[in-house]
């Protein structure tokens, strides 16, 4: 009975060969979350790996059931204790981690390796919540094939690993076309489902909704894209990139604020020159969305506020594209509600009194709101602050230290400055945060926004006029508008690595990346339900609902199932060509009343036929006698095959 | 010889947690609006139905023919060979062979363009023809999400005897071809036949050889023979089943007699068998025991 006692294949115990390939997949997928866990946590679950290593030659180093829960038990509590919480976005993946280690361990046998592989893609997937670059999916895609070629290798352990790795390659091969159609068809739904945990967007940049000294300059250093623009047609002048983004209005005499903006209609201004382009937004995780001021057109889903903002409905967490028109230079709007105003020129009491002196001094001599504007414009201009990406440290009165004393500092410093000396004369202001500038890429043509080009200016009420734009940072350092940051800033301030000139052909080896990374942004990552209306009703599937796409769906996957049977069974029965002669042999003697009967075999058949046919005997004979030898002898040559082939044909009976 | 059968396919356990992971992964990615994690949970599930293909193929149009199985004793097991011929160009790996009656499995893989050959031990515990009955091929390859089965009820069957009973042989008979001669009075000239040791016979006439043939390591006095001698070397043994007390049931005299078939056999003696409406006539030698041994498995009484 002992042929019968088989061990089926999942009882059989790790080999090392399963064991590497298991152990690949999950270095792969969890590198990246080694750089993000607590130290100690990856060395535990290092030493996890190397123990189930270590017990492949010495299997009684396994642990016991109550070694692996003390370790679940200390790693939870580490785990714990590191984040103060057990269900975030980064302590669950970092549990995960630790999970990954102890599962490994515990595996004894083939079986268990299908619950390591299942880990590895929850851990492959849980990095796209981190980052979903090009060289991240590559990672993740080998880190997959990894552990098909694992879970084949468990299902049929006995046979050759070359051949299990070819079977993962054919697996994965097939499986290319489906994802494709699923990717493309599957009804995709907005997310989230439910709310997502509160360090969900942890990690993106981008503007915030408060300005103090120092947090744009922070922010400049970082080479991160904020978003692409494409221009329909002609593009603006760079004095005029001014992408407006959140608006603040209150200041406590650190920190500026959002205002109470409320909804409002927009009106497209008549004036200026309207231009059109398409935003791709990096997830930044606020409401804002950009456009370049004034904005004529509204995306979907987004609404308009009193004081010029633009904000989605929901924060923008996944890249969102939009559509939008602005209208250039165009004449600002003269009305404006009476508390609006009073808001903008509302102070705290009691901070900066040498500005306020100087504000004070400009109102006593002018007439009216604009000429405090053109003094104050004056003022900026004459005093040649400089403008440095390494502002000095400010004290209380930050407006004063920085116009009297410092005298150096970014944007932020500039615009507060501005704004404050404004408020104090009576002129209602505002600080707008957002971009400025941005970089045209030569490859395909995008302009492409970083968060170093993060800028913040003023607006002043004029009446009469309106909320009229003064970029206080140009008045003294012009060349920032003109030249962008790299020029503007002294020579030998921090600057982003890539932003500085000497390296010409860094940057043409990125904007080569950038355009494919666009691209990828755009096709891959951008592919949204709205995309997806698109491609429907350009295939000719218009309004297509929920049910209609789910039925397109499984009718097209039902078709490359049937495909993928038919070419996969196309070999199963391969048409002996041996068979094939003998049978057109048979069918020849057949045609002359010599038809074989069932239970005669080739000599007894081929000797009858002969007799009967003695004009042909000779040849009869010899085709017999090689179909005997080939069939029932010592095996075949190709020349022989196609010899007996040769001959059937020639056969002649008369 | 069968082939083409109807293969069925259904997820196994594990395919039910693939599916399970796979919707995890799907909300997830719903949830975060992961581009790449729709990306990476379609790839998965194109290959699960990669996986569904791969494993139906596995089995799709393998053919299975039935071949030869010597005959055993009632209480052994038969064993059943089954050829699995794979005329496709690709390899068949970790194809389970189950015998549906006994529960008997194993794994065979099957090599492209080439043939492999199932073992089946099949307990057989009566006498006659054992059937095979229904066969399961079953295959989880790839990956083991899917269980893809086929069953096949190939035409072979494996002749069962009678279990040999051991017991002293009867006397012998008068040999009709030995023209009247009679056996002579016993002595020890010639060998004659056995009969079960009795403690008082003499250690020269034990066969020992036959007890160093039975299996058992501790030779116990019952499973010793004595070695009978007759003065007659043409003497014939006749095993008649008439000559068993109807007592005994058909069973166990069926199963004496095959005892003595084996015993003679080993003795070296001419013997014959005769079975109510039936007879074979004494002779000697490997083909004469199998004829004997088959009457009596196919013995039916009437």
């Amino acid at each position: 009975m002992n042929e019968a006692q088989a061990v089926l294949p999942g009882q059989r115990p790790l080999a090392w060969r399963e064991f590497a390939l298991l152990l690949a997949g999950l270095l792969i997928v969890a590198a990246p979350h080694a750089l993000r866990a607590p130290w100690w946590l990856v060395l535990l679950t290092l030493v996890l790996y190397c123990w189930r290593g270590a017990a492949l030659w010495n299997p009684s180093l396994l642990p016991s059931r109550w070694t692996l829960i003390v370790i679940v038990a200390l790693g939870t509590a580490g785990i714990g204790l590191e984040y103060r919480a057990i269900f975030g976005r980064t302590p669950g993946v970092i549990l995960l981690l630790l999970f990954s280690g102890l599962k490994l361990l515990e595996s004894r046998h083939q079986r268990d390796a299908a619950a390591v592989v299942f880990l590895t893609w929850f851990l492959a997937i849980t990095n796209f919540l981190y980052t979903q670059s090009i060289p991240t999916a590559i990672g993740m895609c080998a880190a997959v094939a990894t552990s098909i070629a694992a879970l084949v290798s468990c299902a049929a352990p006995r046979r050759a690993p070359r051949a299990n790795l070819r079977t993962a390659w054919l697996l994965l091969g097939q499986a290319v076309p489906a994802a494709l159609v699923l990717f493309l068809l599957f009804p995709r739904v907005q997310g989230p489902l439910w709310g997502l945990p509160q360090d969900a967007a942890a990690g993106m940049t981008g503007l915030s909704d408060t300005m103090t000294p120092g947090s744009l300059s922070q922010l400049s250093l970082s080479d991160a894209i904020a978003f692409r623009a494409d221009f329909k047609g002609e593009m603006p002048g760079r004095r005029s990139l001014y992408w407006r983004g959140p608006v603040l209005w209150e200041f406590d005499g650190r920190t500026w604020r959002l205002g109470y903006p409320g909804l409002a209609e927009l009106v497209a201004p008549t004036t200026g020159t309207r231009i059109e382009y398409a935003v791709l937004l990096e997830p930044h995780n606020r409401n804002w969305l950009f456009a370049l001021e004034r904005a004529a057109s509204l995306p979907e889903r987004a609404r308009y506020l009193d004081d010029g903002q633009i904000i989605s409905l929901t924060p923008v967490r996944a890249r969102l594209r939009y559509e939008i028109a602005s209208a250039i230079e165009a004449e600002p709007n003269p009305a404006e509600t009476h508390r609006a105003l009073e808001r903008a020129r509302r102070l705290p009491p009691g901070f900066n009194p040498r500005a306020r002196a100087l504000a004070e001094g400009w109102r006593a001599a002018s007439a009216d709101d604009a000429e405090v504007l053109a003094r104050a414009i004056e003022h900026f201009r004459r005093e040649r602050l400089q403008y440095t990406t390494e502002p000095p440290l400010l004290g209380r009165d930050s407006v004063d230290e920085f116009l009297y004393d410092t005298r150096q500092g970014f944007c932020e410093h500039f615009s507060s400055a501005f704004v404050f000396l404004l408020r104090a004369a009576g002129v209602p202001a505002r600080v707008v945060t957002g971009y400025l500038g941005g970089e045209l890429n030569p490859v395909d043509g995008t302009f492409t926004v970083r968060q170093s080009d993060a800028h913040a200016w003023s607006e002043v009420f004029i009446g009469g006029r309106g909320w009229i734009r003064v970029d206080p940072t140009a008045l003294s350092a012009p060349g920032r508008v003109d030249l962008g940051l790299a020029r503007a800033v002294a020579a030998g301030d921090a600057l982003p690595l890539l932003m500085r000139p000497e390296l010409e052909w860094l940057r043409s080896l990125r904007y080569n990346w950038e355009a494919m990374t666009h691209q990828w942004n755009l096709l891959v990552l951008g592919y949204n339900p709205e995309r997806q209306r698109e491609l429907l009703s350009m295939l000719g599937i218009k309004d297509a609902a929920w049910l209609e796409l789910a039925s397109t769906l499984v009718a097209v996957m039902g078709v490359f199932i049937l495909g993928l049977f038919a070419w996969m069974l196309r070999r199963a029965v391969r048409p002996d060509p041996v068979q094939k002669s003998w049978n057109q042999f048979c069918r020849k003697l057949g045609a002359k009343g010599v038809a074989r009967s069932p239970h005669e075999g080739p000599r007894d058949y081929s000797e009858r036929a002969a007799r009967r046919l003695p004009a042909a005997d000779e040849p009869i004979r010899r085709i017999a006698a090689l179909y005997i030898a080939l069939r029932y002898g010592r095996g075949q040559t190709p020349a022989e095959v196609v010899e007996l082939r040769r001959m059937v044909r020639e056969l002649s009976v008369g | 010889m069968l082939g083409h059968r109807r293969v069925y396919i259904v997820p196994s356990r594990l395919g039910l947690y693939f599916g399970g992971t796979l919707a995890i992964l799907l909300v997830g990615s719903i949830n975060y609006a992961l581009s790449l994690g729709f990306a990476l949970t379609f790839l998965l599930a194109g290959m699960g139905i990669a996986a569904m293909v791969q494993t139906t193929r596995n089995l799709a149009r393998l053919s299975v023919r039935a071949g030869r199985s010597e005959p055993v004793f009632a209480g052994d097991a038969a064993r059943f060979r089954l050829g699995l011929a794979n005329a496709g160009d690709f390899d068949r790996p970790e194809i389970l062979v189950r015998h549906l009656g006994s529960g008997a499995q194993l794994t065979v893989d099957v090599a492209a363009a080439a043939s492999a050959e199932a073992l089946l031990a099949v307990p057989a515990p009566r006498r006659g023809w054992l059937p095979l009955g229904r066969v399961m091929l079953e295959t989880r390859f790839p990956v083991g999400l899917f269980r893809a089965w086929s069953t096949v009820e190939p035409d072979s069957r494996c002749l069962v005897y009678p279990r040999p009973e051991t017991s002293a042989l009867p006397p012998l008979a008068p040999s009709a071809r030995a023209g009247g001669a009679r056996a002579h009075a016993q002595g020890s000239d010639d060998f004659s036949g056995l009969r079960a040791y009795q403690p008082a016979d003499s250690p020269r006439h034990v066969a020992w050889k036959s007890v160093a043939r039975s299996d058992t390591q501790h030779a116990r006095s019952d499973d010793m023979l004595t070695k009978q001698f007759a003065g007659d070397a043409l003497a014939e043994l006749w095993l008649d089943l008439g000559d068993l007390p109807a007592s005994l049931g058909l069973e166990q005299r069926l199963s004496r007699l095959a005892g003595w078939v084996l015993a003679a056999e080993r003795a070296g003696v001419l013997y014959g068998l005769r079975l109510p409406g039936t007879g074979i006539e004494p002779g000697r030698g490997e083909a004469h025991r199998a004829a004997c041994l088959e009457a009596l498995a196919l013995y039916q009484a009437t």
